[in-house]
């Protein structure tokens, strides 16, 4: 009985490739492209381990001296003090007539209460240290942590804003059509950077909120692709016969239209990605980005300003290092996929 | 062309007023009570009492729409809350350092990156091809910032041909004492995303069937790079110039933060910073307009390059 039931649908299975399938097996092709998502993905790795608290946890803790150099430069040679002079002659004793001297012990007992347990202070760090003594290459962990989660959060809010508003945008059209235009044309009239300052104005600062500010103004590229992909196929025969065989609005636009789209929108997404990366440098950097108590690239950088003219390049390079690694290796991604994905658009920008 | 343009005027009307809108709401439901910012931390409450009378901030919010449309369309913002300054003063006397740094810095960057482009797509493949993609392409992911920081530091502090920020009353002596280095950071920062760019309006062109005929018919390259293949590419070229105008206005903030360039986008910055309510809303409204009559301006641009675009 089985076997009868079988041999038809193994007839049906032979099908034309997926356009996954077939993406994943043109990207496989692509050797700069693994090779970059390779990288990629050992960032996502060593993200999850900070936030998770695996490394990098105690980047806040001041472990060196400040500004300890990188160990391959090795420790900082010890300032010259001048040395005070001992004064000659014998000590005199003063105790007899030192008001204070009964006082003395009874102070050393009260100050034993307070002993703290000194610790020793690295002289060298592995990428040297911050002006407080703080281990560079953790808080460059960290800080790679918290630019790239706002970077991708942010991308993913102004992607679920655009993909919805353009999916009822380009679907529905006629009114709804037109007032979704007119705000898109509100959001592009104003210069993105300054809808951003405007924003920060009024949100304040924090991680969530520039996850936010930077979702809410940068969704205007996503929407309008969404659109026009969801006119080209609104009225192809496939979406028809959903509609013929009863298939509710909703379900014809998310459950047939949006898979169709779906890769249009993943690289539109990955290309937000590295911009809001770049974005939230620059806000932090301003003092419009994360807060005080938590450190990316952007504030990484903002200290490393004023530690460069007194030599310490340290830092500099580490946050400069790791952001240029993490996005060139990303854009290379992106440009695979979208090759992979949407070979039409090959070659273009 | 005069039916086109009342016609595009007529068309920014709505948007504009969404703009107004956007920023109304935003800092009206979002933003803090501007009358307990004007106040201070001390004020009483009598005192904040009567800022909100006297801003109109008790009356329903169509009344408070019906004040802020007002002082738009009449241009009178008031004052400045942190300086007191009106904000057409700020910007009258912040705008010709922004433009001073700003003007050079669009104007070079365009005629560097067209040639560079040009002989790159021309030479599409090759190694100089190869190495200066690659080379942009990794310029591009290193933060704007630490070009700056990283500049500063070798040309103003180390090496001492420029000085490392300031600025002064004579257009002259900030043109080429003050500018030259903020302006040579930006152009080089700017070279990268527009090299790639025009490379590829210009790979675009290169590849029609009137480039072929062109060099069929015995010209010579320069001819039908120039005479042909630039005017064709020159649309999108200006559309993306178009698109980077407005943004002469607000400045490169970041540069005028970094030299310390009393310009406007300074101010904006300052303002976000201060929570100054008249100048943000001022700027993001009036710089709304401008982008869209630089953007009809662009597109009566095209007109002139290329005689059979049809304005409708």
């Amino acid at each position: 009985m089985t076997a009868v039931i079988n041999a038809p649908l193994a007839a049906t299975v032979e099908r034309s490739e997926g356009v996954w399938h077939a993406a994943w097996r043109r990207f496989k092709m692509d050797r700069i492209g693994l090779t970059s998502a390779v990288i990629v993905v050992a960032f996502l790795l060593l993200i999850v381990f900070a936030a998770t608290g695996l490394v990098a946890k105690n980047w806040q803790e001041e472990v060196g001296v400040a500004n300890a150099p990188p160990t391959f430069v090795g420790p900082r040679p010890p300032e010259a003090i001048g040395v005070i002079e001992v004064p000659k002659g014998p000590n005199v004793d003063l105790s007899a007539i030192d008001p204070l001297a009964p006082r003395y012990k009874e102070w050393d007992e009260r100050a034993a209460k307070f002993k703290t347990e000194e610790v020793i202070k690295a002289e060298t760090l592995p990428m040297g240290g911050d002006r407080f003594g703080r281990d560079v290459l953790s808080k460059a962990i960290k800080g790679t942590q918290v630019s790239v989660f706002v970077g991708v959060m942010a991308a993913l809010v102004a992607t679920l804003i655009g993909t919805l508003l353009g999916a009822l945008s380009g679907f529905f059209g006629g009114k709804v059509g037109d007032f979704l235009e007119w705000l898109y044309n509100v959001f592009e009239a104003i210069p993105g950077i300054l809808l951003i300052f405007a924003f920060a104005a009024v949100f304040g600062r924090g991680i969530g909120t520039v996850v936010l500010i930077l979702g809410l103004t940068g969704w205007s590229g996503l929407y309008r692709q969404v659109r026009s992909e969801f006119i080209k196929h609104r009225s192809r025969e496939y979406v028809r016969s959903a509609e013929a065989i009863g298939a509710s609005v909703w379900s014809r636009m998310f459950t047939h239209i949006l898979p169709n789209v779906s890769h249009v929108v993943l690289v539109r997404m990955s290309i937000l990605v590295v911009g809001f990366i770049k974005a939230e440098v620059i806000l932090s950097y301003l003092g419009l980005g994360v807060g005080v108590d938590d450190v990316s690239w952007g504030t990484m950088l903002a200290e490393a300003q004023s530690e460069l003219i007194l030599g310490h390049w340290w830092q500099l390079v580490a946050a400069t290092v790791f952001m240029a690694v993490f996005v060139t290796a990303f854009s290379l991604m992106t440009d695979a996929l979208r090759d992979a994905l949407d070979p039409k658009l090959r070659g273009l920008e | 062309m005069a039916a086109y343009i009342i016609k595009r005027l007529w068309q920014m009307v709505p948007t504009l007023f969404g703009a107004v809108l956007l920023v109304f709401f935003l800092f009206k439901y979002f933003g803090g009570d501007p009358a307990e910012i004007l106040g201070g931390q001390n004020a009483t409450a009598e005192q904040i009492a009567a800022i909100t009378q006297q801003l109109g901030l008790d009356q329903p919010w169509y009344v408070q729409l019906g004040i802020y449309l007002k002082s738009i369309v009449t241009f009178d913002w008031g004052k400045s809350w942190a300086t007191n300054e009106s904000v057409a003063n700020l910007f009258m006397t912040r705008l010709p350092a922004t433009l001073t740094v700003m003007i050079p810095i669009l104007v070079l960057d365009v005629l560097l990156a067209l040639p560079i482009a040009m002989w790159v797509a021309y030479r599409r493949g090759s190694l100089t091809d190869r190495t200066i993609m690659v080379a942009t392409t990794i310029a591009l992911s290193i933060s704007f910032l630490v070009y700056v920081i990283v500049g500063q530091y070798v040309f103003g502090f180390q090496l001492g041909w420029f000085p490392v920020q300031g600025w002064s009353d004579s257009v002259w002596t900030n043109l080429v004492t003050y500018a030259p280095l903020p302006v040579l950071l930006a152009v080089f920062v700017g070279l990268a995303p527009q090299t790639r760019l025009y490379r590829t309006f210009f790979l675009d062109e290169l590849g029609h069937d009137y480039v072929r005929t062109a060099r069929a018919k015995g010209l010579t390259e320069n001819a039908v790079l120039f005479k042909h293949v630039l005017r064709n590419a020159m649309i999108p070229i200006l559309t993306n110039i178009g698109l980077q105008l407005p943004g002469i206005f607000v400045g490169a903030f970041l540069i005028e933060v970094f030299f310390s360039i009393p310009g406007l986008g300074r101010e904006i910055l300052l303002a976000v910073n201060r929570s100054d309510y008249p100048v943000i809303q001022a700027v993001t409204i009036y710089l709304a307009a401008i982008t869209m009559i630089i953007n009809l301006l662009v597109d009566l641009c095209f007109k002139l390059v290329d005689p059979r675009v049809v304005l409708k």
